[in-house]
Order: structure tokens, then C-alpha cells, then sequence
């Protein structure tokens, strides 16, 4: 492989930020769920805090969970739907008969999820301050690695239902919006893992999102930072990552074989 | 490879299970030189071109481009290719000044503006610059692919149909565009065209394609001399029709 070369991948963002600059309403709509998400859950913990001791201990906890739900799921969805732009605008081929190489595709894919998943989820984190007096940034320091960690995972899945997509065409494209929902559920967004039957406590541990989950409540519960936590999801996601990217590099490649990339499109 | 060949290919096949879109082809194209890929709906032209660009990986056979192997080393030589045809779009969103400045920038131009402002004049697309790519008709988009194709100044560049969906005037005025642009850089030019008037007058080198297989070459005065014919346009139907040189066709 040539040398990665930065100038082609800051020429790739440049023409996903000229396709979010090209649409106010995409930039609104990047906003507009993990807003619409925000104000009902704000809602629902208001009702609950005089309900549960729980919440009534850690008003942050759903808030949190949601905003934090927000990053995995954004960050997933801004790669894989600006990879499909790419396939449905029938530009895939231009792209590789240039000297792009497609790992500097996949940087420039994670680089515009980065920051479609900024505008989405900090526009949301914003208006939570005046909507409930809430601020995720009360996570602290850990935030930070709760953040890269979702980053990443959204990534990996971003890139297997990318090449998913690649494979089998457009008709799978429903895929990218259901992968991370089948996710949600093992996840412990909302509650702890434990709470999963045994056999599914195993399956999600196997998820850096578990981790993170995990990781915010001892924080906002107990207090504690659990430093473990978050280094478990970092392995698993250099693992989850590297697969992601091997997948994707190895179905380009499969698509050269076939002659898919003529053909992709529509 | 021969010293001024830029182009060299040997016994060159892809094949999609039990069909034989390319079947074992050989040719080498000149510095300079300007080589028409001639045949019929799926004779292999575009299958050739995919697998010139890398786009494709070849069964099996050797392609060498400007002294590199392709696929392997395609990205050392794709900085000093390019490639336009109506049937690989832009970005319908974008704007022509946006797109070309993409594409400029993956290709390492580092004057950006001082190209498109000559490809702007050359080309005279420079009025639609801040146009959306999807609002223009088919002739300036195709104006919008070649400026793109010539961002980088190619030594080598393929071109598909190059002039397909083109008033007659437009596709004049793009003929000359290249014609002076291969004679101002020494560009090389591969072109898969149906268009048998603009084979006569662009190219100096013909390769025919039937079935995946190379039928015929020469220059289009020597194939319309061994067909017998009267221009080149009788001689693709010949070929296309399976008909051997010296045959007298009823």
C-alpha cells in the first residue's frame, strides 16, 4: 500500500461538508432526532424521579443513557448513509479509478461521521441545559472516553453494513438503520446488564457499548470512574474496528473482482 | 515493454464464470498515439477500460501502464491518468466549481483555481461554475466530465464514448478540444466510441473487439482498405456482422 495521504482525504471531507452545506434541512435533520429524543426521555425522568429512588439518586441517568445512545447510533449512521450518497450519486467508481486508496475512504467516511454526529448530538446535549438543567459534560473527564468508545463502535458497524451494502446492493440499505437497533436492547442503555437473562449477559459483554453503559451509571451512581470498563471496550473495539475495516477493504476488493463497482448505483 | 509503448497489454482475460467478457487479448498503444477500442455491445471495451483503470482485476494476463504492473502498482500511475465517460457520474448535488475542486485535490493539483479557470475558458463551462452538476443538460455534463478528466493533465487518458449524447456542434467542439490537447501535452489517448466519424478523425490506432476478442487493428486507412469499404463506419459493420476481411458482403 502507498502512503496515506492526508491532502486526499481532506479532499474527500470536502465534498461531504459541501454535501451538508448544500442542504439546511439535512444539518436541521441531523439534529432533529437526538433533540426529539432528549425533550420525551427529559420528560419521562421528570415523571419518574418521583417514582424512583433511582432516579430520584441520579437524575442524569436516562438523559444521559439517551445522549449517549445518540453518539453510538450517529456515529454509525453518518458513515454508512454518507458511503450509500456515494452509491446512489454513482460516484463510487470515480473515487476508486482516482489515487484515493480506499482506506483513505474509510478515514474520510469517519471523519464526516465525526462530525455529523457533533452537530447532532451536541445541539441536543446543548438544549438540555435549558430544557431540564441538564449537562452530560457533569460525566467529567470519563465522557470523554465514553465518547470515543461509542465513536468507534458506531464506526465498526458503520462499515460492515457499508460493505454489506456494497454486496448486495442498495436493497439492503434498511439494513443500516435496523443493525444498531438489534443492538439497543443488550446494550444497557437504560438499565444495567444484569438485569439481562444469563445467556444474554454473556452476548452483551461482548459489546464495548455494555461497557460504557455500565461505565456512565458507576459514575453517576456510585461515583467512581471504572477505568476497567473502559479499557474492555477499548479492546474490544480495536478488535471490532480492525474487523470492520478488514471487511470493508476485503468487499471492495471482491467488488473489483465482480464488476460490481460498474454497475453500482441505484 | 517497448520503449515508446505506455500502454501493454498481454493475453489479457476476465471472465464471469462460463462467459468470456475479455478472452486472452494483446496490445500495446504508442506514446502520443491516439487508439480507438472498437465492437458491439458487450465486445469487451468497457471491460478493457475497467481493467486499465484498475477498476476491475483481470482474470488473467499482464497489464503494464507507463512502466508499472496494474492492478499492483495502479496507484502509482492513476495520478497520471484519467478517465470520462457519460455513464459514471458526479455528484448531482454539488456544485461544477465544487466537484471539479474535489476531484482537482484528489488528484493533487495544487493551483485549484488557476486549473479550473483554464478548464473554465477551454472548455467553456466557466458560466455554470456554481450551477448544481444535477441541474445541467447532458452536453454540459459531459463538458463538466472531461474538464474533470483533464484536472490533472494527464499522460494517459480513457475516455468511454466520449462524445455520446452531444449535439453535433458540442461534439465537434469537444473533438478539437482534444485533438489540441494531445497536441499541446503529447497525452496519450484510449477512446471506446461508436462513433465511427470521430474513430476516422481522432484516431491513428483501431482495435477491434467481437465477443471479448481482438478482430482486427491497424489504422482506420489500412482496416477500410483490407474490408474493402468505403469508410470505417461499413467496416465496424463487418466486424460486428462476423464478416472476415475479403468477404463480399450481399
Amino acid at each position: 500500500m502507498n502512503g496515506i495521504s492526508l491532502y486526499r482525504i481532506g479532499a474527500l471531507a470536502l465534498r461531504y461538508l459541501y454535501l451538508l452545506r448544500s442542504s439546511r434541512i439535512r444539518i436541521i435533520e441531523l439534529a432533529y432526532w437526538p433533540t426529539v429524543q432528549m425533550i420525551l426521555w427529559g420528560f419521562i425522568t421528570q415523571y419518574l424521579m418521583t417514582h424512583s429512588s433511582v432516579l430520584h439518586q441520579a437524575a442524569g441517568l436516562l438523559l444521559s443513557g439517551v445522549l449517549l445512545w445518540d453518539v453510538l447510533f450517529r456515529s454509525q449512521l453518518g458513515l454508512s448513509v454518507v458511503f450509500f450518497e456515494e452509491m446512489h450519486a454513482r460516484n463510487l467508481a470515480q473515487l476508486l479509478i482516482s489515487p484515493l486508496q480506499p482506506i483513505e475512504l474509510i478515514i474520510a467516511l469517519m471523519l464526516i461521521s465525526l462530525v455529523r454526529t457533533l452537530i447532532g448530538v451536541g445541539i441536543a446535549m446543548l438544549l438540555a441545559i435549558p430544557f431540564y438543567g441538564f449537562n452530560l459534560f457533569m460525566l467529567g473527564p470519563p465522557l470523554i472516553g465514553f465518547f470515543l468508545n461509542l465513536l468507534l463502535m458506531g464506526w465498526a458497524i458503520g462499515l460492515l453494513v457499508s460493505a454489506l451494502v456494497l454486496r448486495y446492493g442498495m436493497g439492503a440499505e434498511s439494513i443500516a438503520w435496523a443493525a444498531i437497533f438489534a443492538l439497543a436492547p443488550l446494550c444497557g442503555i437504560y438499565y444495567p446488564v444484569a438485569t439481562l437473562p444469563v445467556w444474554l449477559q454473556l452476548l452483551a459483554w461482548t459489546l464495548p457499548a455494555s461497557y460504557v453503559f455500565e461505565g456512565m451509571r458507576a459514575v453517576l451512581l456510585d461515583h467512581t470512574f471504572r477505568l476497567d470498563y473502559l479499557l474492555y471496550a477499548l479492546l474490544l473495539n480495536v478488535g471490532y474496528l480492525g474487523l470492520g475495516i478488514g471487511v470493508f477493504l476485503a468487499t471492495i476488493h471482491k467488488a473489483r473482482e465482480r464488476g460490481s463497482l460498474l454497475q453500482s448505483g441505484e | 515493454m517497448t520503449e515508446s509503448a505506455v500502454i501493454l497489454v498481454q493475453d489479457l482475460s476476465k471472465h464471469y464464470g462460463s462467459v468470456r467478457a475479455v478472452d486472452g487479448i494483446s496490445f500495446t498503444v504508442a506514446r502520443g498515439a491516439t487508439c480507438a477500442l472498437l465492437g458491439g455491445n458487450g465486445a469487451g471495451k468497457t471491460t478493457t477500460i475497467a481493467m486499465l483503470l484498475g477498476l476491475l482485476l483481470p482474470t488473467s494476463g499482464q497489464i503494464d501502464i507507463l512502466g508499472e504492473e496494474v492492478p499492483r502498482h495502479r496507484q502509482r500511475v492513476l495520478p497520471r491518468m484519467n478517465f470520462s465517460s457519460p455513464y459514471v457520474d458526479l455528484p448531482q448535488r454539488l456544485t461544477v466549481a465544487e466537484n471539479l475542486t474535489v476531484y482537482a485535490r484528489l488528484y493533487g493539483v495544487r493551483r485549484v483555481a488557476e486549473r479550473l479557470a483554464v478548464l473554465g475558458r477551454d472548455l467553456d463551462i466557466a458560466a455554470f461554475f456554481q450551477r448544481p452538476y444535477g441541474s445541467l443538460s447532458a452536453g454540459q455534463k459531459t463538458r463538466v466530465a472531461l474538464a474533470k478528466a483533464l484536472l490533472n493533465e494527464p499522460e494517459i487518458l480513457l475516455l468511454d464514448e466520449p462524445t455520446a449524447s452531444l449535439d453535433p456542434d458540442t461534439a465537434d467542439r469537444m473533438r478539437s478540444i482534444l485533438t489540441d490537447y494531445q497536441r499541446q501535452s503529447g497525452a496519450t489517448l484510449l477512446l471506446a466510441s461508436h462513433n465511427m466519424s470521430e474513430v476516422e478523425r481522432l484516431c491513428d490506432q483501431v482495435i477491434m473487439l467481437r465477443a471479448g476478442q481482438i478482430v482486427a487493428t491497424g489504422t482506420p486507412r489500412e482496416l477500410i482498405h483490407r474490408y474493402g469499404r468505403k469508410d470505417m463506419e461499413e467496416v465496424f459493420l463487418d466486424i460486428a456482422r462476423g464478416i472476415q476481411s475479403g468477404e463480399v458482403l450481399e
